[in-house]
């Protein structure tokens, strides 16, 4: 597993290198190097994408049209935006980088080519850790063979030319020439299990819990939104389960037949089974515990639970929302350290 | 001086003080409370709650005398000792066997300011010389429980032995009889200053970073912050540790084989005493252990009749069997202080990692340090005081009934705590005349329908239920004595406000004291005499939770009590021991029957009944 100037395989790749392999791909690349369980997989890196664009650019050209754009003409952003989707997903990609990609497929896969993989966004903009933007990102699921890899690559690469994306860019004023992304190729798992974590209380910012949400197969119904999670806070420190709460989990999404995941209703003896047992809880607060750790941070961390009990980490992100507001001290160390006790004798503040 | 805070514009408020009804037949009963504990008119415009933590039974008249004793030592501490900013002491009231107590806070803010400043030249001595008040401390209380045994029995000789006459004593016996009683009153009074020098300052610096911990970490569980602060050598593990010494002595003796379940305590006495040399020898050693570490009493020691190991042995005996086995077995008993220790330092290590900047970090340490340096006095004095004092004051009194009563003041010596402090010196005086002149006492006509008068008061004040609190409700409750020493809140009101009578509720809710969840069988013990009820596994469900229970903790699967909170010693305990323990749940002895099948969650404090 060589790493190339278009391939970055985890092992070799960590946030450093977030320029070139995209936040996504720069953390799966760290939690693999903290020697934390992440299903293998490679970037197809950003110098990918620029070969691509540079290739369409000789025949046409794409970033002095976008940068013409005027985000007030709604109808001119469309249009250019449909057009260049379009040149994107239907353009081969140079002979040398399909090669690459390929290679390092089959090297991924090495048993059987048809091993399922995930292909992901991983965008190179600080701002992609803005909810706003990390929203026009695409993933795609159980994807088959070197030929849908291939494809789905440039339908990542496409989404850079969405309406969104584009009237972002040009609001931001960013220049076309820096915007770059990376795509994340890697092992599907294929989840008993999967959810959120967030290594604090989402609803008091407590640091000392983690909170747990899961459900049946694969973490695309919990990340969007399809299904109630089943839902734990767990001590980080003392490991005790202070809330359960078992939701009816009515849908799963499970690997379709020939690629892609489906929607399969969830068996009624099932549905509202906790999807996590105590054991497997303490042991992804462990795995949390370590992330949270490594980073020095709060994390906000997306798992699977294979089906042979295994836990695999698929994301792991700063929290964004208290971190904002821990700026505030709980207290001040004291000059006197006795005045402290002035919280409780001194009456109200 | 502050007049009390009135409270104003409560929409949904108390019954008042004055709508409160003696109960029929018991008007006589409660009028023999001193004038100072009826409540009068001016008490509706205060704020007034039922002592249920402390007094969760009917006072006999008697027993008053601990609240009497109490609330004086604690407001001198308060209002003038250490000067508490915001409030000074607490009043008390009783009505139907009932106490009922409010607080005095103080408002005005330049009055506030000037006891700031008060409080700081002298609570902050104090705890800036914790150490040496507090070895000091202990040496004092040493010599009043010194005083208090060193006090002699009452006895009246028919005439003054010949020595005391030969030797000029010119007292006569009769006067030893005030004197001794006196002293035992006035030791008592004095014992709970003791009590409370330290009392509010400990519990204010523990709670400094309790509420730390709640702001930093607002899911953090009480018990979790309890169990960081927890002193691992503390006095009130003595008697527990004192048994199983004493049941690996008898293994070692060879005498083990006459424990066994079952069998009475003064048969087991007897049994060794017959058994020789190495029956002797373990008798020797528990006497050694009984002196002082027996002196624990199966109650809060509020109650005359909360008795100690030493006065009933069938408590720490009915643990020995247990503990023999686990010896025979191979087991360790000792608790693994080292152990136990580094688990600490490393929860408080974690937990200070998890704050968020340096700045935070600091004030964190200065925090815990102190609260590590007040907790040996939160945990220690209740051996010293609520156990090993009140064991000594209440048998002197019942030394005194049962001198009244071989006089012929009634027919059983334990009735002397029917009488009020006042009337017990009557009643000595009345035996001091009457020994003195040769005539008959009056007492054995006075005090036999008196007695049984208020024997049927007390039981029918049982019967009633009453409110948990009086008055108007207070816009917030300020006092850090009432919030440290009695958990109350404001929102506490509400929840009493709203509740329902909730009896026919199959979920019982309180304090989450130790983590697990267990399913069995309930055995409601109501007094220490049941405690042989118990079987392996069985969840015991009792009125007070106390540390000198923890011997039948080996033999429970989860523990539920009526009165406790997460800070209480059992709930310490029942954490040593990995049992699942809901305490404070205020109805669990009424609510569950014994037999029952229940589930206890010590994690999340809440019990239910599953028949």
């Amino acid at each position: 597993m060589q790493s190339s100037d278009f391939i970055g395989w985890f092992a070799d790749i960590g946030l450093a290198d977030r320029p070139t392999v995209g936040g996504k791909g720069g953390s799966l690349g760290e939690l693999t190097r903290a020697g934390i369980a992440v299903p293998p997989g490679f970037v197809v890196k950003t110098s990918a994408f620029e070969r691509f664009v540079q290739a369409l650019e000789q025949e046409a050209p794409i970033r002095s049209v976008v940068e013409a754009l005027h985000t007030d003409d709604l109808a001119g952003v469309t249009a250019c935006s449909q057009a260049l989707r379009a040149r994107v997903e239907a353009s081969a990609l140079p002979a040398d980088l399909e090669a690459e990609i390929s290679a390092a497929l089959a090297e991924l896969c090495a048993e059987d080519a048809n091993v399922p993989v995930a292909i992901r966004s991983s965008a190179t903009t600080e701002d992609a850790e803005d909810a706003s933007f990390a929203g026009l990102q695409d993933t795609f699921l159980w994807v088959l063979g070197p030929a849908e890899v291939v494809k789905y690559v440039r339908t990542c690469w496409a989404s850079l030319y969405s309406t969104e994306s584009m009237t972002y860019r040009r609001k931001q004023g960013l220049p076309e020439a820096g915007v770059h992304m990376a795509v994340v190729v890697q092992r599907m798992v294929d989840a008993r299990t999967a959810g959120v974590m967030f290594t604090r209380s989402p609803t008091t910012g407590d640091r000392s819990v983690v909170t747990i949400e899961g459900a049946w197969g694969l973490g695309s119904s919990v990340v969007g939104g399809e299904v109630t999670p089943d839902r734990f806070v767990i001590g980080k420190i003392t490991g005790e389960i202070s809330v359960r709460d078992i939701s009816d989990k009515h849908v799963q999404h499970l690997p379709a037949p020939g690629g892609g995941v489906e929607d399969v209703p969830v068996p009624d003896d099932q549905r509202k089974v906790p999807c996590i047992s105590d054991e497997e809880l303490g042991r992804l607060r462990d795995v949390a515990r370590k992330v949270e750790r490594h980073y020095g941070r709060p994390q906000d961390i997306e798992w699977a639970i294979d089906r042979s009990g295994g836990i695999l980490l698929l994301q792991s992100r700063p929290e964004t929302v208290w971190s904002v507001k821990d700026a505030a001290p709980v207290a001040k160390p004291a000059e006197n350290p006795l005045l402290h006790v002035m919280s409780i004798f001194g009456g109200r503040r | 001086m502050n007049a009390p805070v009135k409270p104003q514009g409560a929409a949904k408020g108390f019954p008042l003080p004055s709508s409160m009804k003696v109960i029929p037949g018991t008007e006589r009963a409660q009028a023999a409370h001193a004038y100072y504990m009826q409540f009068n008119e001016a008490d509706d415009d205060r704020f007034w709650f039922y002592n249920s933590m402390h007094f969760p039974e009917p006072m006999s008249h008697f027993d008053m005398v601990t609240g009497e004793a109490a609330y004086c030592a604690l407001g001198a501490s308060n209002t003038r000792v250490q000067c508490l900013p915001t409030t000074l002491g607490i009043d008390q009231r009783i009505i139907n066997g009932r106490v009922y107590i409010g607080g005095n806070a103080v408002t005005d803010p330049d009055e506030i300011a000037r006891r700031t400043e008060e409080f700081q030249k002298r609570a902050f001595y104090y705890y800036a010389n914790w150490e040496r008040l507090y070895d000091q401390w202990k040496d004092k209380m040493r010599a009043l429980i010194k005083d208090a045994q060193a006090l002699p029995t009452p006895s009246l000789p028919e005439f003054e032995p010949l020595e005391n006459v030969h030797a000029g004593r010119g007292i006569a016996s009769n006067h030893w009889l005030l004197d001794t009683y006196q002293k035992t009153l006035e030791g008592y009074f004095r014992m709970w200053h003791h009590h409370f020098e330290f009392l509010l300052l400990g519990y204010g610096a523990y709670l400094t970073f309790f509420d730390f911990c709640k702001k930093a970490f607002p899911e953090i569980p009480d018990q979790t912050i309890a169990r960081m602060v927890a002193g691992m050598e503390a006095e009130i593990f003595r008697p527990d540790d004192e048994l199983k010494r004493l049941a690996r002595r008898a293994v070692e003796l060879g005498v083990d084989h006459k424990f066994t379940d079952g069998v009475s305590a003064d048969d087991v006495l007897a049994s060794l005493d017959q058994l020789g040399q190495p029956g002797k020898d373990w008798l020797a050693e528990l006497e050694t252990s009984r002196n002082p570490w027996f002196n624990v009493n199966v109650g809060d020691g509020f109650y005359h009749y909360h008795r100690s190991w030493n006065d009933d042995l069938s408590m720490p005996f009915a643990a020995l069997p247990g503990y023999i086995a686990m010896v025979k077995a191979g087991a360790n008993l000792d608790r693994p202080i080292e152990q136990l220790m580094t688990e600490r330092k490393q929860l408080i290590e974690d937990y200070r990692e998890l704050l968020s900047t340096d700045e935070e970090r600091a004030a964190y340490d200065q925090m815990i340090e102190l609260a590590h340096r007040v907790f040996p006095y939160v945990e220690g004095h209740k051996f010293y005081c609520e156990h090993w004092y009140t064991n000594l004051f209440f048998n002197k009194i019942r030394e005194f009934g049962g001198l009244l009563a071989q006089f012929g003041f009634f027919p059983d010596g334990e009735d002397v705590f029917h009488l009020t402090h006042y009337e017990v010196e009557a009643a000595i005086i009345d035996l001091m005349t009457s020994w003195s002149n040769g005539s008959p006492p009056r007492g054995p006509v006075h005090w036999p329908p008196i007695v049984a008068e208020r024997k049927a008061a007390l039981a029918e004040w049982s019967k009633h239920e009453t409110p948990p609190a009086l008055g108007p409700v207070p816009d917030v409750i300020d006092d850090p004595a009432i919030v440290m020493l009695w958990g109350i809140t404001r929102e506490n009101l509400d929840v009493w406000l709203n509740a329902g009578t909730g009896l026919d509720s199959k979920e019982i809710r309180g304090f989450a004291a130790s983590n697990g969840v267990i399913e069995g069988v309930a055995r409601v013990v109501k007094s220490v005499e049941e405690i042989g009820r118990l079987q392996q596994g069985d969840i015991l469900v009792c009125h007070v939770t106390n540390p000198t229970w923890a011997p039948i903790f080996q033999k429970i699967g989860a523990a539920v009590s009526d009165i406790g909170g997460s800070m209480s010693h059992a709930a310490i305990v029942a954490r040593e021991y990995g049992l699942p323990a809901v305490v404070g749940t205020g109805t669990a002895t009424q609510k569950i029957k014994d037999g029952q099948r229940i589930r206890v969650d010590g994690g999340l404090g809440v019990v239910t009944i599953l028949d």
